[in-house]
């Protein structure tokens, strides 16, 4: 599989990271080489096969629906790099 | 007086009960090794010195009024993957900076619960993503072994004590704690430890809490100890597991007393040998190394079988589709405003984008980018369900395997320890370092890595258990048996602690 530089952007754009013009370049043959490699899975035949959910057997728990947690909003915003009344700041999204 | 670090945790909780030395004795022999050994090997990124001081007072005084709990009064080192109540917590990334933890890792809390002292946190490749902890934003760990030349004397040349958990195994075999947490998601607890001459066990899937340990691939990730020793392995997994309410992928099963099986033997084990582990080109030291696992247990009463898995060979390409994009999910949350680091730019977008960019490394780039196109729309089914489907065969291997033995063994490496730099140019050749690890995480299945003897250089090769899910014990029985005939590994010189 090859990976152009318009994939690798776009892709980059997807996953919020910046990238620089010459990190696209090296990223274009990293992929496609990472991407190649993992076509060898091909070979498999797979066509009456479930995927894996869960490695162990096991049935989804359940519990009570009742509030375990909660009124810790200043924990909660202990780490944020920017906060402001227990709110997170971020830049104007909204004009 | 005795070096305290040189014990392991067996003895020093003898020596504890003993009343031989004091807990806060024996915590201030590491923290004085610690000291002086991490600025030449760096296996710690924080150290706790008061944190342990504190918890190991009040150990004396339970100790003293005999009401001492299992691990009461030894200190250990805790991988920097798991959160800590209070205590910079990093992963060993720049994205999460200065973060200081609200909450406990679970496997953390069930530690200090049982009296352990924490030391400091380790470190690890950067969100546990590598084989060497090359990729850590606090630089590398150095092993404290070193490569033996022709001329017989030690290399002073720096090897790699593997990876991700690599401060934990550098510290273990460098005597910087009794034992140390670690977690493994294809190898990262295997891996180190059989590079290092230590024990490491992962558990089944499900076996410890993932609750409050920074997340890499979900389905992979699971919490286990490296020790020196196969008891003393026992001692920390007792303690690390738990049924947790908080993590609904832990199992509600009884945890076992590992230590009461390790006089066991293993008469009458049936022992599997895959033949698609004998890999084109594997080197005749690793061969003669399997065959010595082998003969040890043949002749403590054990029957040797071939055996076949036949989706061996997709287990690391079928990783490396799934490992990435759940890490892509995960890593989702370093967003630059809920915590960690953020570098502004013109708009949100902007800050998100230049905050990831500024804030993960470059093999954490590399797998988040992988997993996002394997993810992306018209992808999903050729990648992520495709792999996911290869991962139900794999497991079929081994459940296929299970009706005719009891423990499977292969070598835990395909090759010793490795210098810095040696593999960090082509990303394959690294990922090729957990070639017979990662068919365990696929399978969920638990694994062991155990000391079997020193290559032609003088460093550790690691012998690999594989287990039935939640059958811990076989892995620990056998490993004793292994342990007893190949002789502990230690550290030829302390070169570390010269200065």
């Amino acid at each position: 599989m090859q990976v152009d530089e318009a994939t690798v952007r776009r892709i980059a754009r997807l996953a919020r990271i910046k990238i620089s013009d010459a990190e696209a370049k090296g990223l274009e043959k990293e992929l496609s080489g990472i991407l190649d490699w993992v076509a060898q899975l091909d070979e498999v035949d797979t066509s009456n096969v479930e995927p894996m959910t869960r490695v162990v057997a096991q049935k989804l728990k359940m519990r009570d629906d009742v509030v375990t947690d909660g009124e810790i909003a200043e924990q909660i915003v202990a780490n944020a790099p920017l906060a402001e009344d227990n709110f997170f700041v971020v830049p104007k999204v909204v004009e | 007086m005795t070096d305290l670090t040189k014990l392991t945790m067996a003895e020093a909780r003898d020596g504890l009960a003993k009343k031989t030395f004091t807990a806060l004795e024996l915590t201030d022999a590491f923290i004085t090794a610690i000291e002086k050994a991490n600025p030449a090997l760096n296996a710690y990124v924080l150290q706790t010195p008061e944190h342990a001081r504190v918890q190991a007072k009040d150990s004396d005084k339970r100790i003293a009024a005999g009401s001492a709990r299992p691990l009461e009064g030894l200190p250990i080192g805790n991988k920097d993957l798991f959160c800590t109540r209070g205590i910079r917590t990093t992963a060993c990334s720049n994205i999460l900076g200065e973060f200081h933890p609200t909450y406990e890792s679970t496997v953390g809390q069930n530690l200090w619960d049982a009296g352990a002292v924490m030391l400091g946190k380790l470190n690890n490749d950067e969100f546990a993503m590598g084989s060497s902890n090359e990729t850590s934003a606090f630089g590398n760990v150095v092993s404290p072994w070193r490569r033996k030349g022709k001329d017989g004397k030690l290399s002073t040349d720096k090897l790699v004590p593997g990876g991700s958990s690599g401060g934990s195994s550098a510290a273990v075999a460098a005597g910087l704690c009794l034992a140390a947490t670690a977690t493994d998601t294809g190898g990262s607890i295997r891996q180190p430890a059989a590079l290092t001459g230590t024990v490491g066990i992962k558990p089944t899937y499900g076996r410890c809490s993932r609750w409050g340990i920074v997340a890499f691939a979900s389905s992979l990730d699971q919490a286990g100890p490296i020790g020196k020793t196969v008891r003393d392995a026992a001692i920390m997994l007792k303690a690390m597991a738990s049924h947790d309410l908080k993590d609904t992928t832990s199992v509600d099963a009884p945890v076992p007393d590992y230590e009461a099986v390790l006089g066991k033997g293993v008469k009458g084990l049936r022992v599997g040998i895959p033949r698609e582990y004998r890999v084109e080109g594997m080197s005749p030291e690793i061969q003669k190394l399997w065959d010595d696992g082998i003969a040890w247990l043949k002749s403590a009463g054990a029957t040797i079988h071939d055996i076949s898995l036949p989706h061996t060979k997709y287990a690391l390409p079928a990783y490396y589709i799934v490992a990435p994009a759940e890490c892509s999910s995960n890593l989702a949350r370093y967003d630059g405003v809920r915590y960690g680091l953020r570098v502004n730019g013109d708009n949100l977008i902007d800050t998100y984008e230049n905050t990831r960019h500024q804030g993960f490394g470059k093999e954490v780039r590399r797998r988040i980018l992988i997993g996002t196109y394997v993810l992306s729309a018209g992808y999903y089914d050729a990648y992520y369900l495709k792999a996911q489907k290869v991962r139900t065969l794999i497991k079929r291997d081994f459940d296929e395997a299970w009706n005719k033995v009891d423990v499977v063994l292969t070598p835990t490496t395909p090759s010793p320890a490795f210098a810095f730099g040696e593999k960090t140019g082509d990303p394959l050749a690294m990922y090729l370092e957990d070639i017979f690890t990662v068919t365990v995480n696929m399978a969920g299945l638990p694994g062991m890595s155990v000391p079997g003897g020193l290559s032609s250089e003088g460093t550790p090769l690691g012998l690999q258990l594989i287990g039935k899910p939640f059958d811990e014990e076989t892995l620990f029985r056998t490993a004793q048996v292994i342990e007893d005939a190949a002789g502990r590994l230690s550290v030829p010189d302390a070169w570390w602690m010269k200065g």
